[in-house]
């Protein structure tokens, strides 16, 4: 990255289609789509809230993002009874009890001489703020996020497993890049980071929280894309094998499942038939790795009946596509 | 820090907000909920990406403006539908191919747009004969935009709209005009009348057509709320029969909405042990001694519910959505025993549990349902099998207009069950003013209820369960 811009300045996105070539180069194939919301949150310097299904990647941009910037990924995983001791700061309470004991020893010394108690709280006060201070702040990835130098990208996992008193302490970071500490002050960020929270709609987020983020859906790839997809994550694969496959996936996708296959299991099914020196998807092959599809008994039982009707169609795809 | 601040506002360029107001004003109407703040946002990435790529915008806008599922298929079908109308002047006449005057449009339709006006410096009789389409198509954008043809409501409006619009566009001159042509008599002026008149007719065509997408675009998301107020705020009793199927989502969705808020509330409060953290920070200031001990879990109480339905004539639909919102929150009540009562009562809660709800309900309405009421001989019916369920911590729930027929109240079963209960809470689907006249006994009950309240539409039904959550978390 040879840009005119000093080392410390965050890198200017110029245009959509470096986003692409970037995450290209970066291992991830990204819709126009995504590509798009990256440029524009990028300007914008808005988060991206991306929903989707899961294993369709959406945790994958966000570390795409980072290793094509070359910025630091900051992952911050949401569960319920995350609070703000764990996302944000916590005060190093080994250090500040410490600092208490040293205090009570060295305290006679300090006010030994004083010969009355206003002149020894005076005394004492001069030391009051070190208590807290950001000496004994242990900082969390929001606040880490904030305070890295060249900018980073903050990844919020799996929002939608939080509680919804952690959605709205969110919302300062989101929208002004700065975290508020009561005993401190606010904290600003130097450079704003690229924030990607990803939710896997368990619930539905607050209102305040969508409208200060761009959302983006990833839904699941048309068969073009997911075989390009396929093809940079297994590049050995042989490339009659990879639209057979992607296109027998794809009409899995289009059954009444449980849970429909998603892109990290096409990859895995991919990288199984690799391993299995398979040439081409035939009807025994495919049944005895349907598992690795599907997850649920029911919904490979429910998928099996369909499997020879399927494989002969996806056969058939490859003529097609020649 | 004006690194990181924004682009300022003022440099977005005047052109491209235009027409994104007309577009956000549209998305709004079409049942987009779209703030102040993404308003700015769209001009903002607009003003980034430009008009130019029609994919490349869609994008840009769904990211910005629209933040479900559902609203991106809403987003999706407006914006096809609202810069589809570009390309009408081409599409309705076969001869031509689309030119690229037509595609061009869009992009250059907002700076001139009032400059230019209405007339574009071109009447209309010259714009047809000459049959410049991008003219037309932009007079007419025009003339709508002066009609206010945002404002269109309903199908009646139509014809209205198409002839405002023409007249917008210059119908009376042209009228005049071929008056004159006519009158002149020469085979000359015959023919060019002639032309004019089939172009006009054309025009009335594409106006009509034009109108007819407007009125989808403007107000369909509107039609749709109104009729979601109408229905929330009508009395159940007078529903008719055809907005069940409507109803139904609508109590679906008010309750998975009060779930989401409490199911939260309680979870958080379960968990308990000693909130470490919490301990040693409050008790710094004695050097991590714990004197005062800080806990993470609070005592919480689920809302054990009794639900007595009265399913005789027109309270059967009452008792039905009742129904269907308590079970619709199993996740945030605990133990509902739901209880069907006419003539006599029995207990619903096992084919309400094992049955989709909407069958179950029918079934309850059928195996007991319509019959005349007997509030005595329920109460009675009650006390002798459930009573000695009912602990302090029940809310009963008695649903119903009071009127036994000049039965025996039997306030004494109410007056202890009051005892043993947490709460009574009486709703009455008759208006307030009716309570207490003829055979209706409410008021001999009242004393005994913590709480009654009339209770006749999905509104009032929704303010009660929510106290009731209240009172539970």
């Amino acid at each position: 990255m040879h840009n005119s811009e000093q080392d410390n300045l965050p890198r200017l996105i110029r245009s959509i289609d470096e986003v692409d070539a970037g995450l290209v180069a970066a291992g991830y194939i990204a819709s126009r789509q995504i590509s798009t919301a990256i440029y524009i949150a990028h300007h914008l310097r808005k988060p991206i809230l991306v929903e989707g299904p899961a294993g369709v990647g959406k945790t994958e941009l966000a570390k795409s993002v980072a290793s094509w910037l070359m910025l630091p990924l900051i992952r911050l995983q949401c569960y319920e009874g995350l609070d703000e001791s764990k996302a944000l700061y916590e005060w190093k309470y080994g250090k500040q009890l410490l600092y208490t004991q040293i205090l009570r020893d060295k305290v006679g010394t300090l006010i030994g001489d004083a010969d009355d108690l206003g002149t020894a709280l005076k005394r004492l006060h001069a030391f009051g703020d070190v208590f807290f201070s950001k000496d004994f702040l242990e900082p969390r990835p929001l606040l880490r996020a904030l305070e890295q130098r060249r900018g980073a990208v903050l990844l919020i996992d799996e929002i939608d497993k939080s509680d919804q008193e952690f959605e709205a302490f969110l919302l300062e970071i989101l929208s002004d890049y700065q975290v508020t500490i009561p005993e401190i002050g606010t904290v600003s960020a130097a450079v704003p980071p690229i924030v990607v929270l990803t939710s896997n709609s368990t619930r539905d987020l607050g209102d305040a929280l969508k409208r200060r983020c761009l959302h983006l859906h990833i839904g699941f790839p048309d068969e073009k894309l997911e075989a390009r997809i396929i093809a940079s994550r297994v590049p050995g694969i042989d490339a009659r094998l990879l639209v057979q496959l992607v296109a027998f996936v794809q009409q899995l996708r289009g059954l009444d499942l449980k849970k429909l296959p998603s892109v990290s299991e096409t990859i895995d099914w991919a990288r199984v038939m690799v391993l299995m020196h398979a040439a081409v998807l035939a009807e025994d092959v495919v049944r005895d790795t349907l598992n690795v599809l599907l997850k649920f008994e029911s919904d490979i039982e429910t998928a099996a009946k369909r499997i020879a009707d399927f494989t002969q169609k996806a056969q058939q795809a490859v003529v097609i596509n020649r | 820090m004006s690194a990181s601040r924004p682009t300022p506002l003022k440099s977005i360029r005047a052109a491209a907000s235009e027409p994104l107001r007309r577009f956000l004003q549209v998305a709004r109407g079409a049942g987009l909920r779209v703030s102040a703040a993404e308003g700015i946002d769209a001009a903002r990435a607009v003003d980034l990406v430009g008009f130019s790529d029609r994919t490349i915008l869609k994008d840009t806008l769904g990211l910005v403006l629209a933040k479900t599922a559902d609203e991106k298929v809403l987003y999706d079908e407006t914006f096809e539908l609202y810069f589809q109308r570009d390309e009408f002047s081409a599409a309705n006449d076969p001869q031509t191919n689309p030119g690229p005057e037509a595609q061009d449009l869009r992009q250059w339709t907002p700076g001139g747009l009032h400059e230019t006006g209405s007339s574009s410096g071109q009447s209309l009789s010259e714009m047809l004969e000459s049959d410049e389409r991008a003219a037309l198509a932009m007079a007419m954008e025009i003339a709508a935009h002066e009609s206010g043809i945002e404002k269109i409501r309903y199908l009646t409006q139509k014809n209205r709209y198409a002839r405002r619009i023409l007249e917008h566009m210059g119908l009376h001159e042209l009228e005049r005009q071929l008056a004159a042509l006519r009158r002149t008599g020469t085979p000359d002026a015959a023919a060019r009348a002639q032309l004019l008149e089939e172009r006009v007719e054309r025009l009335w065509d594409a106006v009509r057509d034009f109108v007819e997408r407007s009125l989808i675009l403007y107000a369909r998301g509107e039609a749709e709320q109104f009729r979601e107020r109408l229905l929330k705020s009508a009395r159940l009793a007078n529903l008719d029969r055809r907005h069940l199927e409507r109803m139904r989502v609508l109590v679906r969705q008010m309750a998975k909405r009060l779930a989401i808020r409490y199911a939260r509330k309680r979870r958080r409060r379960q968990r308990g042990q000693l909130d470490v953290r919490r301990t040693l920070r409050r008790n710094m200031s004695w050097g991590g001694v714990p004197f005062i001990t800080a806990w993470k879990q609070k005592r919480i109480e689920k809302a054990r519910v009794m639900v007595l339905c009265d399913v005789s004539g027109s309270m059967a639909w009452v008792s039905q959505f009742l129904l269907m919102f308590l079970y619709a929150l199993t996740e945030v009540l605990s133990d509902i025993r739901s209880f069907a009562y006419a003539g006599s009562l029995m207990e619903v809660s096992d084919i309400l549990e094992h049955q989709p709800i909407d069958e179950a309900i029918t079934r309850v309405m059928a195996s007991m349902g319509f019959g005349s009421s007997n509030y005595g001989n329920a109460f009675a019916d009650f006390e002798k099998g459930w009573l000695k369920h009912v602990t302090n911590k029940t809310t009963v729930i008695v649903l119903g207009d009071a009127r036994g027929n000049g039965t025996d109240p039997r306030t004494d079963i109410v007056g202890r069950l009051a005892k043993r209960a947490k709460r009574i809470v009486w709703l009455n689907p008759e208006f307030r003013s009716s309570w207490g006249t003829g055979d209706s006994d409410l008021y001999r009950y009242a004393p005994y209820c913590s709480l009654v309240r009339e209770c006749s539409t999905l509104n009032d039904l929704e303010r009660v369960v929510t106290d009731l959550l209240e009172e539970a978390a």
